[in-house]
């Protein structure tokens, strides 16, 4: 189980616990399955190549999936996602590791909730930043 | 530039703002656990029933991006307006999601979409076709579960 993370020590610039991820070829198909994105660039390596890719990659939203573990993780079960933002701006091949990373660049009470953002990212284990994003959460005070 | 043929046709700038026909779903459990494994999210408030009781939510919960699943592919298919872009290859360009209630197994979620901008661009795949689509979720106490922008690229394969 993740742990709890409270507001009060919780500041801006604070890292975000990276979250690796190993997606493979068989992940793919399964996402595909449970997804039902069945788009043959995901996981028929000549159709990727004859549509100019270079090989069969991952699903957008499938590291939208990892981005929004990399919150759910921080906040824990008392926290609570209210916007997940995340761009695919180059695409992640099956095989290697991929990084999911964060950091808090606000907090503030809005509405009563104890808000923190942050901007995250997808890493490849080279260090290229393929999918940039942004998310806002609420996490509990320990006062209350 | 300007002797080129537009991607955004007529068509397709009527359909903005146009919505679709509502699909209903039903959240199946086994859906879900399914969908946490495919991840790899093991946190058991996915998956778990007997620890998911225990905490706050009572019961099982559907992962944030679970709600992508309920309604196939990229693009408002659905829709009374045609919406298609002239290029066969399509690529995913990004997503944002505003959430507001838990997804839990045996909700009704309704969902609409509709196209809500397009853009055109040369990148790396030649000419592409940008279209924002946006997709509302809601419960069956007709409540917004979640709302989604999907930015989607479209692109000749040639």
């Amino acid at each position: 189980m993740t742990i709890q993370n409270y507001y009060e020590d919780i500041n801006i610039g604070d890292n975000i616990p990276t979250l690796q991820k190993d997606p493979t070829t068989q992940q793919l198909v399964k996402y595909a399955g449970a997804s039902g994105d069945y788009y043959q660039i995901h996981y028929d390596k000549s159709f990727a190549l004859s549509n100019n890719l270079p090989d069969v990659i991952l699903h957008g939203a499938l590291k939208n999936a990892f981005l929004g573990q990399l919150m759910t993780d921080f906040m824990g079960l008392e926290g609570k996602l209210k916007r997940l933002t995340v761009q695919y701006r180059a695409m992640d091949i099956p095989g290697t590791p991929v990084f999911a990373k964060g950091n808090v660049t606000k907090k503030y009470v809005e509405n009563g909730e104890n808000i923190i953002e942050c901007d995250i990212r997808l890493e490849t284990h080279e260090g290229e930043v393929t999918t940039p994003g942004s998310a806002k959460i609420s996490l509990p005070s320990k006062s209350l | 530039m300007s002797d080129k043929k537009s991607a955004i046709t007529k068509e397709l700038k009527d359909a903005i703002g146009i919505e679709s026909e509502p699909v209903t779903k039903e959240i199946e459990k086994g859906a879900i656990i399914k969908f946490a494994e495919a991840i790899g999210d093991t946190n058991p408030i996915y998956s778990d029933e007997e620890v998911a009781r225990n905490t706050k939510f009572g019961g099982i919960i559907a992962p944030p991006t679970f709600l992508r699943s309920i309604d196939g592919f990229l693009g408002p298919s659905t829709g009374k307006a045609k919406i298609e872009s002239p290029y066969s290859a399509v690529v995913d360009g990004g997503s944002e999601w505003e959430y507001f209630e838990e997804v839990r197994p045996g909700d009704l979620i309704t969902v609409t979409k509709y196209l809500s901008d397009l853009q055109e661009r040369d990148g790396k795949l030649g000419n592409m076709l940008i279209m924002i689509n946006e997709k509302k979720y809601v419960n069956q106490f007709n409540k917004i579960v979640a709302i989604q922008r999907t930015t989607s690229i479209s692109y000749d394969p040639k």
